[in-house]
């Protein structure tokens, strides 16, 4: 079995190498002395996220400053990258509420289900990427870290106003 | 005192009547002088072309480029040094390690050897002689740069050969193949610029250029293929096959670390400035400043020898650009396309030309041309340049057609190319039977 050469077709009569390629030079001589740059000075000068930006996560809280999850287990249920531990728990009026609520954030993929799948409304994916760290434990948030974060949420995608406006 | 204010008054008495033999203290000191100046603003160039690179990729490619340390990242040649100082060094196993170690020395000391014999600036009529403005003016100069030259290629495939890595050894075959190849056009591009000013020593060539015009006007298509080589020669794109970093890692430089490498890096940009300097002095007239004759002609005053001097670093300055700007613009040749271009488009080429030029060069100076002057313009030149037009155009219109740098279905016969298409055809068809 011969192996298949790929030939292109080009008109060989038409094509020049010099001529052409002093014109791919003048091109980059204009790119050269044009004063616009597309670089942004990252630290200094930030671009805009988009409204569904899905990042560090956040636990809402209710007026008495709780946490509004209820310990369904949905979330850890769904997680494709297995990062959320919950141990539920139970106070004397019956209400559940989480004894332990862990997000690992170096394994999530911020795929945004468990925002999605969230009956109460209380874990999101927040507009927010800065959260590197020296240590990999240093990446996985306790309940008080997830409710200290300040950052607006996502706002998850509406199949009625598919393009966010 | 008095002794010396004799000693200085005469010799300036004898500088006003005429040029005094230099003495060898005199030749010697102003050796070591021109050498320390020399050594100094060619390192200092080095580093700044390393920034000046990283600068003009980035505005190419619509960035800013470095920008952090110091003033608009001026500093950053600094910070890249003192890194590479403190790396580790690290040694392949099974490396000669006396050659792997020796190998970027001598990449970069070729590079800079070259340097010696190239006229930086007008001579010098000083109170102590002339002082001819080149490290060691010597008479047979093309000849002694056209052998230093060709010793570059060491450098780079005892690193090949050395680092024990089969990526590196090819890098360096490649490099050599490259290299034998191309000093050929190379050699033959100068010998029109040999044939014109009659003479090997550097200063020669610029004396004639001054006179009948420079010879990328009345030499076009040598000092094209001059240029091509140099590029070929010190392995920038679109020559820099011996690197080739999407096939061979890094090439020759692969096993290299720290400092190594970046004697490595330091060396490809000498040899960028060394081969400036020679098209600057081969084809651009030198130290030549245009539309100027004051400039050649006695008295060879300081302020002359600034000024041309500062001219001569100008055309540097502009073909190191442009060693960047081609090395943003075009992509790698194939390594059969940079095969026949030198072996099968240049060579031949340069061949005809000489035996043109050569004929043209012996009719116009029969005709006494070479002592006509029309409106200060040599008519010499003049004649050169008209026949360096028609050539020009047949070359660049009519001969660059798919032939000079070729696509791979121009090598195939016709019919095999029919072939091809063919079994291609054949082979879609039974890949969609068998879905």
């Amino acid at each position: 079995m011969a192996i298949n050469v790929k030939v292109l077709d080009r008109p060989i009569r038409e094509s020049s190498y010099v001529r052409s390629a002093l014109k791919g030079m003048g091109r980059t001589f204009k790119h050269l002395v044009d004063p616009h740059k597309v670089t942004v000075q990252y630290p200094e000068v930030k671009h805009a996220l988009s409204p569904r930006w899905r990042g560090t996560h956040r636990m809402l809280t209710n007026e008495e400053g709780n946490a509004k999850c209820v310990a369904c287990g949905l979330c850890p249920t769904v997680c494709p990258a297995n990062c959320i531990k919950l141990v539920p728990g139970e106070d004397e009026k019956g209400n559940r509420y989480p004894l332990v609520f862990e997000i690992d954030e170096f394994r999530c993929i911020f795929c945004g289900y468990c925002q999605e799948v969230c009956p109460e409304e209380a874990i999101h994916v927040g507009r927010h990427y800065e959260n590197s760290e020296y240590s990999r434990e240093g990446h996985v948030y306790d309940l008080e870290r997830l409710m200290a974060q300040t950052h607006p949420v996502c706002e998850m995608w509406d199949p009625a106003d598919p393009k966010g406006e | 005192m008095s002794h010396l204010l004799t000693m200085l008054a005469l010799q300036a008495q004898v500088a006003t009547t005429g040029v005094p033999p230099q003495g060898t203290g005199v030749v010697i000191i102003s050796t070591l002088l021109k050498i320390v100046i020399i050594f100094t603003i060619y390192l200092l160039s080095v580093m700044a072309l390393t920034l000046a690179e990283r600068k003009i990729s980035a505005w190419i490619q619509g960035r800013i480029g470095p920008n952090r340390a110091g003033p608009w990242g001026l500093l950053q040649p600094i910070a890249d040094g003192v890194k590479n100082i403190a790396k580790e060094e690290t040694y392949p196993g099974g490396a000669n390690r006396p050659m792997f170690i020796l190998a970027p020395a001598i990449a970069f000391t070729t590079a800079m050897l070259a340097w010696a014999v190239i006229p930086f600036a007008a001579p010098w009529d000083s109170a102590w002689g002339r002082i001819p403005m080149a490290v060691a003016p010597l008479p047979i100069g093309f000849l002694y740069i056209l052998a230093i030259t060709s010793l570059g290629v060491y450098g780079i495939v005892l690193a090949g050969w050395a680092s024990n890595n089969k990526y590196s050894l090819l890098g360096g075959l490649r490099s050599s193949a490259q290299m034998v190849s191309y000093e050929i056009s190379m050699g033959m591009s100068t010998i029109p610029v040999l044939l014109l000013a009659g003479n090997v020593a550097m200063d020669r060539v610029i004396e004639q250029q001054a006179l009948h015009g420079w010879n990328i006007l009345n030499l076009t298509i040598a000092g094209f293929v001059f240029i091509v080589a140099s590029f070929a020669e010190t392995n920038r794109v679109p020559f820099d096959l011996p690197e080739a970093e999407s096939e061979l890692v890094a090439g020759y430089h692969s096993e290299y670390s720290a400092m190594k490498f970046s004697m490595f890096f330091i060396a490809e940009y000498s040899n960028m400035i060394t081969a400036s300097a020679l098209m600057a002095t081969l084809f651009f007239g030198g130290w030549d400043i245009p539309f100027t004759l004051w400039d050649n002609v006695a008295p060879h005053t300081g302020i002359k020898t600034v000024l041309t001097g500062l001219f001569f670093a100008l055309k540097v300055a502009f073909f190191c650009f442009s060693f960047m700007w081609v090395r943003w613009t075009l992509p790698r040749f194939r390594y059969d396309q940079l095969m026949s271009l030198g072996w099968k488009v240049l060579l031949p080429m340069m061949l005809a030309y000489i035996l043109i030029i050569a004929t043209a060069v012996l009719i116009f100076r029969n005709l006494g041309l070479e002592q006509v002057r029309w409106v200060g313009i040599s008519a010499f030149g003049l004649a050169l340049f008209a026949v360096n037009i028609v050539l020009s155009i047949v070359v660049f219109w009519f001969l660059d057609r798919g032939r000079v740098i070729s696509p791979a279905s121009s090598r195939l016969q016709a019919d095999a190319l029919e072939r091809l298409r063919a079994a291609r055809y054949r082979s879609t068809l039974s890949a969609e039977a068998g879905d």
